[in-house]
This record gives structure tokens, sequence and C-alpha cells, in this order.
């Protein structure tokens, strides 16, 4: 048998690479370093690597290649775009993830053991957090970049594992903690057997695991439509899960609730680009001509999924619940985007990811400062009068809130309005309706969450908000110019995507 | 340099900044430049609506700057005849209202500042949404402005207050969602004739099916009928008005419901006049029963503001029907009725305001002989309650009478019911004028005070030009005239009888 040396392009896979060595790095860092230094070693050495990599895609964002790594994955201008705001995301979370505060001291402790309570009190603080990020990071930097099944399935796995150990890390209600973590590991390995039960169906339907090969066998229409349709709706389920829609989206009130709060704001704003770039790299090019087979399928949840979570977040009382459900029915005005399956789809749903996702940072960002003496106060109820305590926080988070809701002169907006402008252009005009009437909805939640803010007294319990850190306040500063740049003056933006919003096949 | 719309809008921004800027204990100041800021944009508009050309019936002091060049949007702004009047209204009743409610601030959850940062930033988009000529403009204008409305009921308001704010919030907001669906839907129609375009006047070529017309009609309709309230998408008014400061009342019911019926003359008649059309008899239905229902509730109504409310929804019941009667003395009418009904009930809301201030009560029942004890306050009242019931010599007269006359020529069974409004009024004025106003002083109101000097300037122009207009309304006829005989003309319609429309 003959071995062919492969051949990789490492500029072009220069991102990942650099995360995964400043990862390892990290893991060395935890074992050598002294606990004194540890923490602004390794906050350095991740902010670094990130930025780096933030630098090198840019760098490489003309380029395009289906063979920078023997054609497993493709570069391309939208591959570009997804890693830049994945990065992007990152490190404004990273900002969160540095204040220890939010995460246990020794995570292999039993919770309330002796062990536990030697390790807060010799102050010795484990700092996992930080390569598990960076694990998790470049698993999403390659999961919208995979151009054939195998490497998509390990770019799920490496993403995913990082954060099934990154939710169980929370410092206050371990417990909860722990069971979010299981939870989402359970619920993400059965997902992750739908998936290869389904990339295994599409092996059969067109003897290729490429999604190049897929695409042929679509357009060729060779072989056995029923396995297209089995292996299209499993590796459907595999996706939608990772991105929350209904009906699968369970995992993700309990996982956004239970985790450390910074962890929330990096999961649910980096998983959602890193799946719905996979999903439209996937959809847009092998599915694309088998349109038919898959649009009213998508449609159908994309209608339950964002109806289903505008209704169900109105009966929230906890904020990160809240946002849990907020963020399912953005999913499923987000998967209006692979419905459109048309440029203007591709382009919004590239723009909608990054706004939305700075802007849930910046939201999550703000829970973490509500606090009292036991941690976090994410009951809504003792948010009351947030507004009269510490205007500019509640101003803040009332920013981010009108973003979700997509009121004009927010990032919300302009990325509702493409979103949805791109739908109705593809004819898909049942997807359109159905998004507006539950952006109504959703507006009365959101609007609520204000009311409590502003026009309620509040009430003496000791909730109070902390000093937000540097680096806290840099992160929500940026998310609230971010948000509000995208709103008014959205254009030097929306040129960049649409001057490289084409996927190469 | 004073002819720029945009930099008519970005005046009243400018002082919001000063006040902004302003440390937070010089409240008289904030309340200074506010007032100054207000008092320059109403001189340049004044100044503005000099400069109109009266009989050019294009759009007049046209800007155009590339927004969004992605999706064709351009942040774009020119006048005619029918927004000019609304814009010279909003910017007069600014200052007056300001000026009014000097002290209405000191009782809200938030500082005086932002109170006038609210009013000025709301003064900017009150200019912008009826200056845009670029249906996304518009509609994020129209979107925007609820912003400063809720805070300034929610934050400033009395009873319940953030209550009554959700709900005009969130009436509002469907009805703006569902008019972003027609936005969208006219936007990718005009992508496929001939290139993504924003434009009203490219937006009025589009080729559509009727069906496609009718829907997107309605999505732009029902905004505007939650705006301007017509039955039965109404009940979020009185609870606004009940809650808000007198000022904030005068702002929402006086200026921002005047989007919804300019709406339906600029968007709805402009860019679907075949939908239009088709929708009229239902709109005069829902116009004459807003009339009359209007009415009967403000009979009804114990509390002064809320029969203030309910007499507004008579009155958008009339200015509907004008719109959509489909001649050109209906329309003129209609635009005249938008701009004294804007006085008129400024008048009310204030002077009512002032009364319920003094006495610490909104029910009507606890005032009693007024105009022994305070007798400029209850004359002044009793000429804003004169305007609102139409009395000839009144300037809402004139316009109720050109929309009952445009009506009639072509809907006399509508006409006719929509009369006994008129008679009605006459009940829902006269009631509590005789109430308040005539009698023995009841107990309580004896040591009231007259309205003070501030107060007297501040009415004094608008019962000026309430009566000024009433015997003379032809200069702003003759801005509106041309306007409307082009929308109607536009609308293939010709009157049906021969008319004399300019006295």
């Amino acid at each position: 048998m003959e071995f062919t040396t492969p051949v990789l392009n490492y500029t072009l896979l220069s991102p990942i690479l650099i995360l995964l060595g400043a990862a390892l790095i990290t893991v060395l860092v935890e074992a050598f370093v002294s606990k004194a230094l540890r923490p602004i070693t390794q906050l350095s050495i991740t902010l670094g690597a990130l930025v780096l990599a933030l630098v090198q895609v840019w760098r490489i964002r003309n380029e395009q290649s289906m063979t920078a790594a023997m054609g497993s994955v493709i570069i391309d201008g939208p591959a570009v775009l997804m890693q830049a705001s994945i990065l992007i995301i990152s490190i404004i979370s990273v900002f969160l993830i540095a204040d220890t505060e939010h995460f246990t001291a020794l995570a292999a402790s039993l919770p309330g053991s002796d062990e536990e309570r030697q390790a807060v009190q010799s102050g010795n603080q484990v700092t996992e957090v930080y390569p598990l990020t960076l694990f998790a990071v470049s698993g999403m930097l390659l999961f919208p970049i995979s151009s054939d099944l195998i490497t998509l399935f390990v770019a799920l796995e490496m993403l995913s594992l990082p954060l099934y150990l990154m939710a169980g890390l929370s410092r206050r209600r371990r417990l909860a903690s722990q069971e979010s973590a299981l939870k989402y590991f359970l619920l993400g390995a059965f997902s992750s057997a739908f998936f290869l039960f389904g990339a295994a169906f599409l092996y059969g339907y067109s003897a290729s695991v490429t999604f190049a090969g897929i695409r042929d066998a679509v357009v060729g229409s060779g072989g056995n439509d029923v396995f297209l349709l089995i292996g299209i709706s499993f590796l459907s389920v595999g996706l939608l899960f990772k991105v929350g829609a209904v009906p699968f989206h369970a995992w993700s009130p309990d996982v956004y609730q239970g985790s450390p709060t910074p962890v929330t704001a990096f999961m649910a704003a980096a998983t959602k680009v890193a799946a719905f770039g996979a999903m439209l790299r996937i959809y847009y090019t092998s599915f694309a001509n088998a349109q038919w087979s898959w649009t009213p399928m998508l449609t159908v949840i994309a209608i339950v999924t964002m109806v289903f979570g505008s209704l169900v977040a109105i009966a929230q009382r906890d904020v990160k619940r809240m946002l849990a459900y907020s963020s399912i029915a953005h999913a499923g005005f987000l998967l209006t985007g692979v419905i459109a399956l048309n440029k203007a789809g591709l382009e919004a749903s590239i723009f909608y990811l990054f706004a939305y996702g700075i802007a849930t940072v910046g939201g999550f960002a703000i829970v973490t400062l509500v606090r009292d003496a036991a941690g976090e106060v994410t009951d809504l109820n003792r948010w009351k009068g947030l507004g009269k305590r510490s205007p500019w926080v509640a101003t803040a988070f009332a920013g981010f809130l009108l973003s979700f809701a997509g009121i004009p002169l927010t990032s919300g907006f302009i990325g509702k309005f493409s979103i949805f402008s791109a739908a109705y252009e593809s004819g898909a005009k049942s997807v359109v309706i159905a998004g507006v009437l539950s952006s109504a909805i959703a507006a009365f939640f959101y609007i609520r969450v204000i009311v409590l803010m502003f026009f309620t007294d509040p009430v003496e319990d000791g909730t109070s908000v902390e000093i937000p850190s540097a680096l806290t306040s840099l992160s929500v500063i940026f998310a609230m110019i971010v948000t509000i740049a995208l709103g008014v003056f959205p254009a030097p933006v929306l040129n960049l995507i649409s001057d490289l919003a084409t996927f190469i096949r | 340099m004073l002819n720029s719309l945009t930099l008519l809008m970005a005046l009243p921004i400018i002082g919001s900044i000063v006040v902004a800027l302003l440390p937070k204990t010089k409240e008289t100041l904030a309340k200074q430049v506010a007032l100054i800021t207000t008092l320059i944009v109403a001189g340049a508009t004044i100044a503005m609506a000099v400069n109109f050309q009266r009989d050019n019936v294009d759009l007049q002091f046209v800007e155009k700057y590339s927004w969004i060049p992605t999706f064709g949007i351009n942040f774009a702004v020119g006048i005619d005849g029918l927004a000019l009047v609304l814009i010279l209204m909003s910017t007069v009743l600014a200052p007056i209202v300001v000026l009014a409610g000097w002290n209405e601030a000191h009782g809200g959850r938030w500082s005086v500042k932002v109170f006038y940062i609210l009013i000025l930033v709301l003064e900017t988009m009150m200019i912008g949404v009826f200056a845009a000529t670029d249906v996304f403009l518009f509609y994020v204008i129209f979107e925007a402005m609820l912003i400063p409305v809720y805070f300034l009921i929610g934050g400033y308001g009395t009873g319940q207050r953030s209550a009554a704010a959700v709900k005009f919030l969130i009436y509002s907001l469907f009805g703006g969602l569902l008019m972003l669906a027609s936005i969208i839907g006219l936007y990718v129609m005009s992508g496929a004739q001939g290139g993504h375009t924003f434009d009203l006047q490219a937006l009025s070529q589009l080729e559509m099916s009727s069906t496609t017309q009718n829907f997107l009609f309605l999505g732009f309709f029902i905004a505007f009928a939650i705006k301007a309230p017509l039955w039965p998408l109404h009940t979020w008014l009185p609870d606004a008005a009940d809650s808000a400061t007198p000022g904030t009342s005068v702002l929402l019911l006086g200026v921002l419901d005047k989007v919804g019926t300019f709406g339906m003359i600029r968007y709805c008649l402009t860019l679907f006049p075949d939908a239009s059309k088709t929708f009229t008899p239902m709109i005069l239905v829902l116009s004459v029963i807003s009339i009359v229902y209007g009415a009967f509730l403000a009979i009804g109504q114990r509390d002064l503001k809320r029969l203030i409310a309910f007499t507004s929804i008579s009155h958008f019941g009339f200015i509907t029907m004008g719109i959509f009667a489909m001649t050109s003395q209906g329309q003129s009418g209609a635009t005249l009725y938008m701009f004294n009904h804007g006085f008129s009930t400024a008048a009310l809301f204030l002077v009512g305001g002032w009364m319920i201030s003094r006495r610490g009560s909104s029910t009507i029942a606890d005032f009693g002989g007024l105009q022994r004890v305070t007798p400029v306050m209850a004359w002044s009242f009793f000429l804003a309650g004169m305007s609102s019931l139409a009395l000839p010599g009144m300037s809402s007269f004139v316009s109720e009478f050109l929309v009952l006359v445009g009506t009639f020529t072509r809907y006399p069974v509508h006409a006719v019911i929509a009369t006994f409004g008129i008679v009605l009024a006459a009940l829902y004025i006269l009631i509590p004028v005789q109430k308040a106003l005539h009698g023995p002083t009841t107990a309580g109101n004896e040591n009231l005070s007259d309205l003070n000097l501030r107060e007297k300037i501040a009415i004094a122009p608008v019962i000026a030009i309430i009566i000024a207009l009433g015997f003379y309304p032809s200069p702003l006829l003759k801005v509106i005239n041309p306007a409307s005989a082009h929308v109607i003309a536009q609308m293939g319609f010709t009157d049906p009888a021969p008319t004399n429309g300019d006295k």
C-alpha cells in the first residue's frame, strides 16, 4: 500500500495551531508555575494566543483553499468571518473568565468535602478553565471550516468535550453545576451518536464522506434517496442539538443556569457561531440541491423553535434561564437564514451571529455583576430597582435586551431585518411572519425585565452590584459599543461580509 | 443654512447633549436650555415654512445621504405640505410643553435632567418621522421614538404608570413588527424590480399583485391604526394618557398619534392605492364607530384625563374618515384636523393638568365653580373645550366641517352618522365644563390659585392659534390643499361634486 505524505498549509491552519499550542502550554503552566503567578500567566497566554490567532485570521482573509489539510478543511470568506467572530467573542468572554471568583478552587474535590475546604482555605485556585477554553475555541474554529464528515465530527467533539467540563466548574451551587455538566454531556453524547448515524447513511448514499462528494451525489441524484433523507435528518439532529433548536433544546436552560456565568456567556455566544457556521456550510454546499427534502422540515423546526422559545421565556423567573430561552428563540431566527439558502441569507446569518454573540456576552457580563453575599443573584425578582441602584449597569443591560428584542438602532434590528428579508426573498414567507410575531412576543419579556429594573422600587435584601473589574468593564463596554455601532452604522461590517461571504465548493 | 431638515433634526439632539453635560443640581438651567433649544427649533421651522413653495407638490428641502448601501438604505428627508404642517405643529408645541410643564419632572423616578434629555431626543425623532422619505429610516424612527415616550410615561407619570407604559410599548411594538414584515416585503419586491431600495417614490411605482398589496397594506395600516388609535385598537390610549404627565400626553396624543394618520396618507395611500380602495369601506365603518364610541365613552368618564383621551379617539375617527373619503376636501380637512387637534388637545391637557395639580384630583366631580375662584384658568379650559367640540370660530370647526363635507360627497351615510359625533361632542365637553367651572364653588376649591405668568405665557399662543385659524385658516390651507389634491390625483380619484375648497 502506498502512503502519501500529508501536505499541510500551515499558514492557513495557523489560527487553530496557535490555539492548540497555547492550550498545551497552559496545561504545563498549570503543572509547573507557582500558584501566585498562575492566574496572570494563564490569562496572558490565553489572550495572547487568541489575539494572535485573530491577527492570523485577518491576514488570510482573502485566501481560498480547498487543500489546506488534504481536503479536510476549506478556507474561504465565510470561514474567515466565522473564525474571526468566534475569536472576538472568545476574547471578550475570556475577560469574564479571568474573574476566578466564579470557578471552583478544586474541581476534582467533592462538593462540601474537606478537600474542597482545604483548597479554598489555602487559596489554591486551579486554572484548568484556560486550557479547556483554548481547546474548545480551537474546536470551534475547526467546526465551520470542516469539509468532510469525519473532520466535522472530530471538531464537534473537540469543542463539546471541554464545554462539558467547563459547565461543571462553578464555585457556588456546585451540585447544580455538576448536574448541568452531566446533563449536557449525556444529551450531547446522544446527539453525537445521532450525528454519526446520519454520517454513516450519507456515506451509504454517496460513497463519500466529503462535502463535495455528497454534493456531487445529490446533484447527480444517483443514490438511494431514502438514505439521503435519513442521513440529512440524523445529521441535522446533531447540529440542531448544538444550536439548541426545539425539540433538541432541553439541555440549554439547565446548562445555562448551572454553568458558571462566564462559561455560559462563552458557550451561548461562541458555540452558536461555530454550529451555525458548520450548518450553513453543509446545507449551502452539500445539501443545496436537495433543498426540497429538508426545507419543509427545517421550516417547521424554525417556526416551532422561535415561538416556543419566546413563549416559554415569558414564564421564567431566573435571568439566566430567561436568556437561555431567548437564545432558543434566536436559534429559530437564525434557522431562517439557513432556510433562505441564498447569498443574502448567508450574509445575514453571519452578521446576526456576530451581533447576537457580542450582545450575549455583554448581557451575561452584566449578570456576573449582580451579587449578594452568596454569589450571583439570578432571581429576577431581586433585580428590582437595579436602575436606581446602579443606573449604568441597568442601562447597559437594557441596551442588550433591546438589541435581543430587535429594536431599531441596535445591532439586533439590523440582524433581524437582514435575515428576515433574505428569508422573504427566498419565498419562505411563513417563517418571516412567524418570526415577526414571535419577535413581538419576545419583546414582551425583554421589556418586563426593563420594567423591573427601572420602574420598580428596589427591595433591600442584600443584592448589590459589584464594581466591575477592569476586564469585565472592558468586555461590557466593548459589547455595548459594538451593539450600538452595528445598529447605527453597520455599513462597513456589512460590506466586509458581503465581499467575503461566498462559499467555495 | 436654516433650510436644512438634517440641521433641524440635529438641533434638539445638540440641546440634549448640553443638558446631559450639566450637573445634576442645576435643574433650572436644564429647563432653560431645553426651552431655548425648542424655541430655536420652532423659529427655524417657521423660517422654513416661510421659504416653502406652496404650489409645488414635489418634496422640498430634499436631502439624501447614503446610510447602509448594502441594503440600499439612505438617510433621505424631504417635506411636502402635509409633512410641513405636522412638523410645524410639533415644533411649536414643544416649547409650549416645556414651559407649561415647568415642574412636571419633579415627581419622577429620575432627575429633572433626564426628563428634558428625553423630551429633546423625542423632538428630533418627531421631526424625523415626518420628514423621512426613506421607508427604512421612517421605520427606524417610528420604532425608536417609542423608547423615550416609554420612559417619559413610566418614569414621570402618575398612578399605574409602569403598566400603562408597558401596554403602550407592547401595542406599538406589535404594530411596528407587522409593518416591518410589510417593509421587508416591499424591499424584496423592489429587489426583483430594478434593485433594492427604500425610496418612497421608487417603491410607489412597484408592480404587485392585488393579494400581495392587500397583505402589505394591512401590515402598514394596523400599525398606524394602533398609533392613531382607531377602534378596536385604542385600548392603550386612555391608560397612557391617564398616567402620563400633561406635557407627555400632549406630545403623545398631539404629535405621536399623528404619525399614525400621517402614515395612512403618506404610506398606505401612496404605496398601496388599490388596496386602500379595497379596504376603504371597512376603514370608514371603523372610523364612524370610533367617532361615536369615543364620544359615548367620553361622556361616561368621571376622570378628566381619560375624558380627554376618549375625545381624541373620537377625533381620530374624524381624521381617518377624512383621509379615506378619497376627496380632496376630506384630505385637506383631515390634515388641517391633525394640526388643530394638536393644539386643542394641548390646551385641554395643559389646562386640565394645571387644574388637576392644583386640586390634587383628576375626578371631575371634585371640581366646581372654578369660574369664580380661578377665572383665567376656567376661561382657558372653556375655550379649549369649545375648540374640542368644534364651535364655529374655533379652528377645529373648519377642519371638522371640511371632513364632513368631503365625506358626504362620496359617502353620505357615513357622514350623517358622524355628524352625531358633533352633537355628542357638545355633551362630553359641556358636561365637565358645567360641573367644573360653573355652579357654586364646591368644598376644597375655594383656595385654588389662578394661572401664574408662566402658565399664561404658555397657554396664550395655543389659544391664539386656535382662534386665529378659526377665522382665517387659509395660510395653512394654502399649504395643505395642493398636497392633498396631489394625493387624491395620484390615487386616480376626482372629486365627485364641484368644490370650492379655498375659503
